[in-house]
């Protein structure tokens, strides 16, 4: 080849690269814009009525907060107009996770009764659970802090919890007094995730992993203690009674093989499997005292796709499809 | 062909005594270099843009969790150290540069694809990440090989730091382009992660067809037999003057902790909001790619040896400053240190080994060396965070700040010793 051919040749190579680009972001581009003219104001309200929230990943509402009668989940479900990419709702009081504007940053929304946004704080790392108490006045998130490309892929999360009545703000857990097995403990490597809160607005139950353990941690927000109950408990999800928390366990107490959903009885520390056997990387959410919801991707057929799944409490039956193209099961009243 | 009369003519200039730090501009260094700084740009460019948004379409879109991330992203380091030396020694044996470098940038290429292909698997999307760093590992030493081949010795410090603010400057668009991808995509969504895939094969797929019509390769007749073997290679070892250098980039990596860690501190120390994080870098990576071509220039008229030995004076005042509370201005003028850290010794070491290697193994030893500073990297990162656990931050820093007064003494003694002069190569 001589150097005109080549130049004709690298031209030509350019602009069909260039083609398949624009017509690649083009056709996203088209694709979004159909899933955000979505949703209806006033569709879905947060007040206790036997509902059940969540995200829609249906196609055509797409990140979509939708919601379904809990007694026919599989029945017409109404849609708002409002976008999250993790919430959870509680005691009239709606959290949403969502990137904010186009630019790769987050914000947490929280949300009244009618959906209306009362405060949005910006959150630095990318969010992956959604908590609120029972009555609706504590919110808590983890998002997931990583630095850049330059620093070798170490990953951290960190939890936050927000008052929405005093708005008194904890930023992260990891400045608070530690107890592990008794014993006050210190470490520079200590990550939290998955908040879960108990009725007293008070309490909340967490992870906690520092040097390779995973902990089950209780913490006060009064007094800003963590003491850990148990290992290999992860994402925790108190029932509505306080007496039982829905987690996802690491099999052979190790993350790498996936994960099962169990139940702890907080007063006996007894574990039950429950009927699940497929992998479960989600933090599971209470339908009532008897039934554990969470979410499960598609996989890679259909990236993006996900269902909602339930399985009773007590390891009795096996799990029940929920609600098809969904995520982030939330139960209101 | 263009190129080639071109860079003899430069080369005949050199030998005529001219040098070439005063040729002006980039004109200096060849279309050679030129066009494999653009394939750098461009593969960074399109790996860069992945990078920045991969933990966002891990947690969003596919919804793994932080441990999930952890397990692939722990597969992804680590897989180059021993490639670059196979790829080295390939390169070297068949004479191939521009096929063994070509390899590993079409690898890296094709599993931006592969990311689509994936989908939500983890094991799949662990396989990708490796294959991409394959591509890195295997193509880095002979692209360097190929540099140092391009222009005549006197400019080879010019020639490296010309590449490598390229390829920083590819570093530092990528995350912007990805930025700019998913708004143009509408979100990122499963939709705008397929976009910016595909855009980064795209752009990938472009630095290909440079290297594939620019680039010259310099293929000399296939090597004596005997002469690119395991054991040539093995007795390389041999050689007092490269087995200097190696030492010199294994002490000099043992002294480095590791990016992560001194943007921790700054922020640690400096009480920064969590949300400079990024910018840390970004600071570094502006005052590199700034910097990297003139100190390298410079490096050719003041030595090599003492420009690297500069640069790691310039890390012991950053570690310095990281274990002293000071403010704003004093961050900056860390992140300005570091930045000029790298910028006086990545390119620049590249430029002083090569002329200490026989032309036959040239490229296996670049191989070599890049290896031993990787590795011992490696070892002190694992060292520095059992330090910073075990005795706290600033006894640690203090510590590695000690480590690097340490390396300068010792690479003084192994770069600056009075030899009798290498045989240039």
């Amino acid at each position: 080849m001589n150097s005109a051919t080549k130049l004709a040749v690298s031209l030509a190579c350019a602009v069909l690269l260039a083609a398949v680009a624009a017509l690649s972001i083009g056709h996203a581009a088209d694709s979004n814009r159909e899933a955000a003219g979505h949703g209806d104001a006033g569709a879905v309200t947060l007040t206790p009525q036997h509902r059940l929230v969540f995200r829609s990943t249906a196609q055509g509402s797409r990140g979509r907060l939708a919601s379904v009668a809990t007694a026919h989940p599989g029945g017409r479900r109404a849609v708002a107009p409002l976008s999250c990419t993790r919430l959870y709702a509680a005691g009239g009081t709606g959290l949403c996770l969502r990137l904010d504007g186009t630019l790769a940053t987050y914000q947490l929304v929280i949300l009244d009764a009618q959906l209306k946004e009362v405060r949005a704080i910006p959150l630095v790392g990318v969010p992956n659970r959604a908590r609120v108490s029972p009555s609706g006045r504590l919110v808590a998130w983890t998002v997931f802090v990583t630095g850049d490309s330059y620093n070798g892929g170490k990953f951290s999360t960190r939890v936050g919890i927000l008052d929405t009545r005093t708005q008194e703000l904890v930023p992260t857990l990891e400045d608070w007094k530690v107890t592990v097995d008794g014993k006050p403990y210190r470490a520079a490597d200590l990550n939290f995730w998955g908040v879960t809160f108990t009725a007293d607005d008070r309490g909340f139950y967490a992870t906690m992993s520092t040097h390779g353990h995973r902990y089950l941690v209780r913490g006060d927000l009064a007094r800003h203690t963590v003491t850990t109950v148990r290992e290999n408990v992860e994402c925790p999800s108190l029932s509505p009674d306080g007496t039982r928390i829905a987690f996802k366990s690491a099999i052979g107490g190790d993350p790498d093989r996936g994960w099962r959903p169990a139940v702890l009885d907080l007063d006996t520390l007894r574990v039950t499997r429950l009927a699940e056997t497929r992998n479960i990387d989600d933090q599971p959410a209470w339908l009532d005292d008897r039934t554990v919801a969470y979410a499960l991707p598609r996989g890679r057929e259909q990236p993006g796709h996900s269902d909602i799944w339930q399985v009773p409490a007590d390891g009795s039956a096996r799990a029940r499809l929920l609600v098809r193209d969904a995520e982030s099961p939330a139960a209101l009243g | 062909m263009g190129a080639r009369v071109y860079l003899s003519t430069i080369g005949l200039r050199a030998q005529a005594g001219q040098a070439p730090a005063r040729t002006p501009g980039l004109k200096a260094v060849g279309t050679n270099v030129l066009a494999l700084g653009a394939v750098s740009l461009a593969t960074d460019i399109s790996a860069e843009m992945v990078t920045a948004v991969l933990p966002l379409y891990f947690v969003v879109t596919l919804h793994l969790t932080p441990a999930a991330y952890g397990v692939i992203d722990g597969l992804y380091t680590g897989a180059t150290a021993l490639l670059r030396l196979v790829g080295g020694y390939l390169a070297d044996r068949t004479r191939r540069r521009k096929a063994t470098a070509g390899a590993g940038y079409a690898l890296s290429a094709v599993a931006k694809l592969g990311l689509l292909a994936a989908g939500g698997s983890a094991p799949a999307l662990g396989a990708v990440l490796v294959a991409d760093r394959a591509g890195k590992g295997l193509r880095t030493a002979p692209r360097d090989a190929l540099i140092a081949l391009s222009v005549p010795e006197q400019a080879l410090g010019r020639a490296f730091g010309v590449h490598r603010a390229m390829d920083s400057l590819g570093a530092f668009a990528g995350p912007l382009a990805a930025l700019g991808i998913l708004a143009l995509a509408g979100g990122a969504t499963a939709e705008g992660f397929d976009a910016l895939f595909v855009t980064s094969f795209c752009v990938a797929a472009l630095g290909l067809v440079v290297l594939a019509t620019v680039v010259t390769d310099h293929r000399e007749p296939r090597p004596a037999a005997g002469s690119v073997s395991p054991g040539a290679a093995a007795a390389l070892l041999g050689d007092p003057a490269v087995r200097r250098l190696l030492g010199a980039a294994a002490v000099l990596g043992a002294a480095t902790i590791g990016d992560g860690f001194v943007y921790l501190l700054l922020l640690r120390e400096q009480g920064l909001a969590t949300g400079w994080f990024p910018m840390l870098a970004v600071g570094t990576s502006l005052a590199y790619l700034l910097l990297a071509a003139p100190l390298g220039a410079l490096a050719d008229r003041w030595g090599r040896a003492p420009m690297v030995l500069a640069g790691y004076a310039a890390l012991l005042v950053v570690y310095v400053l990281l274990s002293a509370s000071a403010g704003l201005p004093l961050t900056v003028l860390a992140l300005a240190l570091y930045g000029m850290f790298y910028a006086a010794t990545d390119g620049v070491l590249m430029a002083l080994a090569a002329p200490v290697l026989p032309p036959a193994l040239r490229t296996t030893g670049l191989a070599l060396v890049q290896s031993a500073q990787a590795l011992a990297y490696v070892l002190s990162s694992v060292g520095f965070g059992l330090a910073w656990h075990h005795w706290g931050a600033t006894a640690a820093t203090r510590a590695a700040a000690g480590a690097v007064l340490l390396a300068i003494a010792v690479t003084t003694v192994l770069l600056l010793r009075p030899t009798p002069k290498e045989p240039a190569a």
